[in-house]
């Protein structure tokens, strides 16, 4: 569409028009006036015009005639369906409202009506960073009693960890015992989302509308905004991904490592990617051949006999190469399996009590594992149906566009061990090292709001990015390089050998001299013989890190959720409380502070 | 000498005495690498910065920098150390080196493959075993060699006291070592230090002496900028011939670099050793070119100002004249194998070790052996300047002990080798040496078994033939002393020098430029067979080459001897 107009005259600070103009581009008619009536309703009311302006604009309907959608989200998954359930119950004619968690106004809960959650739980049992507050304040004796409140919960996890989805059935108890009552069964979504993701919506969806219908019988005359959630640039999407073609696949580990680190380069072009650093690249794998052939053996099953589920029919070979998981374990399958078997011991790991065995059954041990160690007889339907439905996996995008235009890199940790008498690897990263120069890749881009560099260029940022979690921050130091950022930048990095895994020395090496890298801290761990990692670095840096949080620097890691960054948080609230004279609780608060700001992100995994 | 200085003597200059910002450099843990200013400093520290030139494009794509590591080079004048100092040396080489011991053709002990966190912790057990490494490299004397022959045990031992005490005299006073490495505290700024043979800048350019013992020539005593011959009566040291401007180093395709062989300056009694040694160091420190350091050495000072105005500056500087030459003989160049006895009744085992590199390889456990010999030998170790080694000073009784332990390590190869292998040297070259434009050490073993076979052909294996194989035409395995020379030009391809004596004595000339391996042999079996047919009753190949006139002579045929009657 032509470009619009410049506004006539204008109140606005010069940078403001611009960026006015830029949101208003591309709007229905619709839209504008609603906006119209929003942007005059703001001007009527003090103060909420400073309200932070990082989560999406809330419509301005009252709590009996909407739907509000609050998100926790680490990699994106929860916030993609809390956007789904908005835009589809917006299209449905209900008044919506989309919030991040740390954007919720919590003074506001006891008004609610009607709410959906949808939270991921990371780690061992950790809410995502974004929602931290507001399962404190959910969980606190401050929490209000919420006799009138409608709620449905989802949560999002991964079933090899113990504290499977443990955030998601904490709120959805947490809710009901302040006397709200479900809307929909909380759902507890395990790596293959969708399974249990589409029916929650549905059923949360269809009872939202019930309740809705019974509340506002003006619903009808609400007009939809789909604006509510951003619309994607791209046509490409997570179903619909992008064929990208490889252009690099270079290993930056050394010869003589065990690790086999990849440094790949994608071509988007013509994808529509507008990716921003500290986004997400997902990409859908193909299993490794050799392992589905191992399946088909162990399980003396033809991989040409067609199979037909849910309206699909392929190969039996093909659904195991692209539509099934199998590098890692489910506890569905691991049901299904010990009652195809019957194997009781295999059964009676599924027992509530021996929760944490299960767990290191699901963490050690993949499909032609527990094929091989309990045999029996599976027709290929049958095995079709009971196996996880493939899901695409995510990297951090390690460049910047303004350096690299129309390429996407990526730091991928090729996962390859021995266990139970065979070779083991990941699905995606085995994937992604055995491509070669020229092959297609299929790929989505999954947006990362929360990992973004600070729009004030002059702001000092920290990046704690040890193995593969360096990759966000050499595409930051690339955008800040670009763009001519003032503010400072300072990387602490650790693998275990200076030799062998010191990834991107050279580029570090480069930064440094030019300026677009200040500081560079390193922890090799096996260097010698007591192991250092990057948080002793923090320590000893303690002082000067202080300063520069004091000065307003933002703090960002990225990397291992279950231990590096449970250890870099407990090290930071011990340097805040050296350095700042504070109690632990206090330092506590200050570091939580961070995170409601908005200065202090993760991208852990 | 309006020319600009050399880069190099700015950084000496500005060093404070060798300090640089060495600390600095090693203390920065971005890169494995020292600053480029310090990477000439070190030297003086007697280690060289290298890196892995195997890996260096692989690193390069993998976005890492190169695999630098730290070569570092003991000061052990005369190549002489005790067991005990070997099992210390041997700890180093296995804890943080890669697991070998090189032998130098200066006596000196290398350890390859040290990673800059750990050099100083190396450089610290080296000087617990009681050896340093203070100017084992740089612009300065470096390691002191002396003449192994283990015959003259007696002249052997008066020799080596003058070495170690010429060493220890031309040893930089600088505190500079000790506070980088062994963690001394500095000294004040006030307290200046003076370096009173060197000055602030030191040589501008490296300086060797050898010390020789006649008739053998193992230290090939002029190829060095400084010699001393000893003039042996009746098993006691009377003087020194005293000999100037050897050397070995020349730059590929620039005819104003050239090796060169030393002139006989004259005879000298033993108690003026060390102001003689004083007076040419310091000429050459006053004269010698720092503009261009491919002409830096003490022998283009004599070839450009001639060796007559060089003698009369040195015995300026002395206050007295050398007295003339006396006559002296050198046989070969070469060492001699298995067990000698001294004078003084105790045994040597002079034991072959191919390159000088001492490693445990398949049943070849060198390394290994060695500890088990020095745990159990009580006398000392010495190493040749051929790269061998010698076990020195054994009781008779004791032969039987270290006999079995010789053959339980597969370091009897002497008994069996061809005299070509025995008397072979090789420079270490690739991977770890910068200069090196060709394989050196790593080649040897081949080459060597593929010019045996030529030799076999023409029923030539038992005839001594000296082959040196150099990576770089910079001449550390002195290759222009050998009657066949390999020098470095590209990968697998080399000048083929030939013609020089056994004894040291005359250079080798270029025969063919920058040819492959098997035009290299294909030359050699030409001219092995013509000397199978031709050579006269013990005459040498390089000899024969030069009658047969397939080598030119070289303007100096042979040493110009001035002796007294």
């Amino acid at each position: 569409m032509p470009a619009l107009p410049a506004l006539p005259i204008s109140l606005l600070p010069e940078e403001k028009s611009g960026e006015i103009l830029r949101l208003l581009e591309g709007l229905e008619p619709a839209a504008l006036w609603w906006l119209s009536g929003y942007t005059a309703a703001l001007a009527g009311q003090a103060g909420v015009a400073t309200r932070t302006t990082s989560a999406p604009v809330a419509r301005e309907t009252g709590p009996q005639e909407r739907l509000t959608v609050v998100y926790g989200s680490q990699t994106g998954n929860a916030k993609r369906l809390a956007e789904k359930l908005a835009r589809d119950a917006e299209a449905a004619g209900l008044g919506v409202r989309l919030l991040r968690a740390d954007a919720y106004p919590q003074r506001e809960l006891k008004n609610e009506r009607l709410l959906a959650l949808v939270i991921s739980t990371q780690g061992d049992g950790d809410p995502p960073d974004d929602a931290r507050g507001f399962v404190e304040f959910l969980a606190g004796t401050r929490a209000p009693q919420l006799p009138e409140l409608k709620f449905a919960v989802l949560g999002l996890g991964d079933s090899s960890y113990p504290q499977f989805c443990a955030i998601g059935r904490k709120l959805d108890a947490r809710l009901a015992e302040l006397g709200a009552t479900r809307l929909a069964v909380a759902g507890e979504a395990d790596l293959d989302i969708e399974t249990v993701a589409t029916p929650w919506l549905d059923r949360t969806l269809s009872a939202a509308r019930e309740a809705y219908k019974a509340s506002s019988p003006r619903a009808a005359t609400v007009t939809p905004l789909r604006a509510v959630a951003p619309t994607p640039v791209s046509e490409w999407t997570r179903e619909r991904p992008f064929a990208a073609e490889l252009l690099v696949n270079q290993r930056i580990s050394a010869r003589n490592g065990t690790r086999d680190v990849r440094h790949l380069e994608l071509s988007i072009e013509g994808s529509g990617f507008a990716y921003e650093a500290g986004d997400a690249l997902g990409v859908w794998p193909t299993n490794p051949p050799a392992l589905v052939e191992a399946i088909l053996d162990s399980l003396h099953l033809d991989g040409g006999s067609a199979v037909a589920l849910v309206g699909e029919t392929r190969p039996l070979r093909s659904w195991l190469l692209e539509r099934r998981e199998l590098t890692k374990l489910a506890r569905p399958f691991v049901a299904a399996h010990a009652a195809q078997a019957r194997a009781a011991d295999l059964n009676r790991l599924l027992a509530p009590d021996r929760a944490s065995d299960l767990a290191a059954l699901l963490q050690g041990h993949q499909v032609i594992d527990l094929l091989q160690a309990y045999p029996a007889d599976w027709s290929a339907e049958d095995l079709v149906a009971a196996l996880r439905p493939l899901t695409p996996r995510l990297y951090s995008i390690a460049s910047s566009r303004k350096a690299v235009g129309d390429e996407v890199h990526l730091t991928v940790a090729n996962l390859v061990y021995d266990a139970f008498g065979r070779s083991h690897s990941g699905a995606a990263s085995a994937y992604l090292a055995s491509r070669e120069d020229g092959a297609r890749v299929p790929v989505f881009l999954e947006a990362n709001e929360r990992f973004r560099l600070p729009k004030d260029t002059t702001r000092d940022i920290i990046m704690i990015g040890p193995g593969t979690g360096v990759a966000p921050f050499r595409g930051f130091v690339q955008e800040r390089h670009a763009v001519g950022a003032r503010g400072r930048q300072w990387l602490f990095f650790g693998n275990p050998y200076f030799e062998r895994d010191f990834f991107y020395q050279l580029e570090w090496q480069a930064a440094l001299k030019d300026g677009s890298l200040h500081r560079l801290d390193l922890a090799f761990s096996r260097d010698q013989e007591n192991k250092i990692y990057v948080q002793q670095r923090l320590r000893e840096r303690g002082r000067e890190l202080y300063d520069w949080l004091e000065n307003g620097a933002q703090l960002y890691v990225c990397g291992d959720a279950t231990r590096m960054a449970k250890d870099v948080h407990a090290t930071l609230i011990d340097l805040v409380a050296e350095h700042g004279g504070k109690d632990r609780e206090q330092a506590a608060e200050y570091i939580d502070a961070l995170q409601q700001q908005g200065r202090y992100a993760r991208d852990i995994y | 000498m309006n020319a600009p200085l050399s880069p190099v003597e700015k950084i000496k200059s500005e060093s404070r005495n060798l300090r640089g910002t060495l600390v600095e450099s090693l203390a920065n843990p971005v890169t494995g690498a020292i600053a480029d200013s310090d990477t000439q400093l070190i030297k003086f520290h007697g280690s060289y910065q290298q890196d892995d030139r195997d890996l260096r494009d692989e690193r390069r794509q993998q976005k890492l920098e190169p695999a630098y590591s730290f070569m570092i080079r003991t000061r052990t004048p005369g190549g002489v150390v005790t067991s005990q100092q070997w099992l210390q040396l041997d700890a180093i080489a296995t804890t943080y080196a890669n697991h070998t011991l090189r032998l130098t053709t200066r006596q000196a002990f290398q350890f390859h493959g040290i990673v800059k966190r750990e050099l100083q912790t190396t450089m610290q057990a080296i000087n617990a075993a009681l050896i340093d490494t203070i100017a084992a490299c740089g612009d300065v004397n470096r390691n002191v060699m002396v003449g192994a022959n283990p015959h003259e045990s007696l002249a052997h031992a008066t020799v080596q006291e003058w070495a170690a005490r010429l060493s220890e005299r031309l040893k930089p006073k600088t505190r500079a070592y000790f506070e980088i490495w062994l963690g001394e505290e500095k000294i004040a700024e006030s307290d200046r230090e003076w370096e009173p043979v060197y000055g602030a800048t030191y040589l501008p350019r490296k300086f060797k002496v050898a010390f020789a013992l006649p008739p053998v020539n193992d230290v090939d005593v002029f190829a060095h900028d400084l010699g001393f011959i000893a003039i042996v009566e009746r098993r006691g040291v009377l003087g020194f011939n005293v000999t100037v401007g050897g050397g070995m180093g020349a730059t590929h395709g620039d005819d104003k670099t050239f090796p060169r062989l030393a002139d006989v300056l004259g005879f000298i009694a033993p108690e003026q050793l060390l102001a003689v040694a004083e007076a040419v160091v310091t000429t050459q420190r006053d004269f010698g070119d720092r503009t261009e350091r491919k002409h830096a050495r003490l022998k283009y000072t004599i070839a450009d100002r001639g060796v007559d105005w060089f003698k009369r500056e040195v015995e300026r500087r002395l206050g007295f004249a050398l007295q003339p030459a006396r006559p002296f003989a050198f046989a070969h160049n070469g060492d001699r194998f298995g067990w000698s006895e001294g004078h003084d009744g105790r045994w040597h085992l002079n034991l072959r070790i191919e390159a000088g590199r001492i490693a445990d390889r398949g049943h070849a456990t060198h390394l290994s052996g060695l500890r088990e010999i020095a745990k159990v030998h009580k006398g000392e170790l010495r190493l040749t300047p051929n790269q061998n080694l010698i076990i020195a000073n054994v009781d008779a009784r004791d032969r039987a002990t270290i006999d079995a332990l010789v053959v339980a390590h597969a370091l009897d190869g002497f008994r069996t080798a061809t005299p070509l292998r025995l008397n072979a040297l090789a420079c270490v070259a690739l991977p770890t040496c910068a200069l090196a434009m060709a394989e050196a050490e790593r080649y040897l073993p081949e080459l060597v078994g593929k010019v045996e076979r030529l030799l076999a052909a023409h029923g030539l294996s038992d005839v001594p033939i000296g082959l040196r194989v150099s990576g770089c035409p910079n001449g550390c395995s002195r290759p222009y002393l050998a009657e066949i020379a390999l020098v470095g030009k590209a990968p697998g391809r080399y000048n083929l020098m030939l013609g020089a004596d056994a004894r040291g004595q005359r250079l080798n000339r270029m025969h063919r430029e920058n040819i492959d391996e098997a035009a290299i042999l294909a030359e050699l079996d030409v001219l092995f067979a013509r000397y199978a047919d031709d050579r006269s009753d013990g005459e040498g190949f390089g000899d024969f080459l030069l009658r047969a006139g397939v080598i030119v002579p070289a303007r100096r045929v042979a040493i110009p001897l001035e002796t007294t009657t």
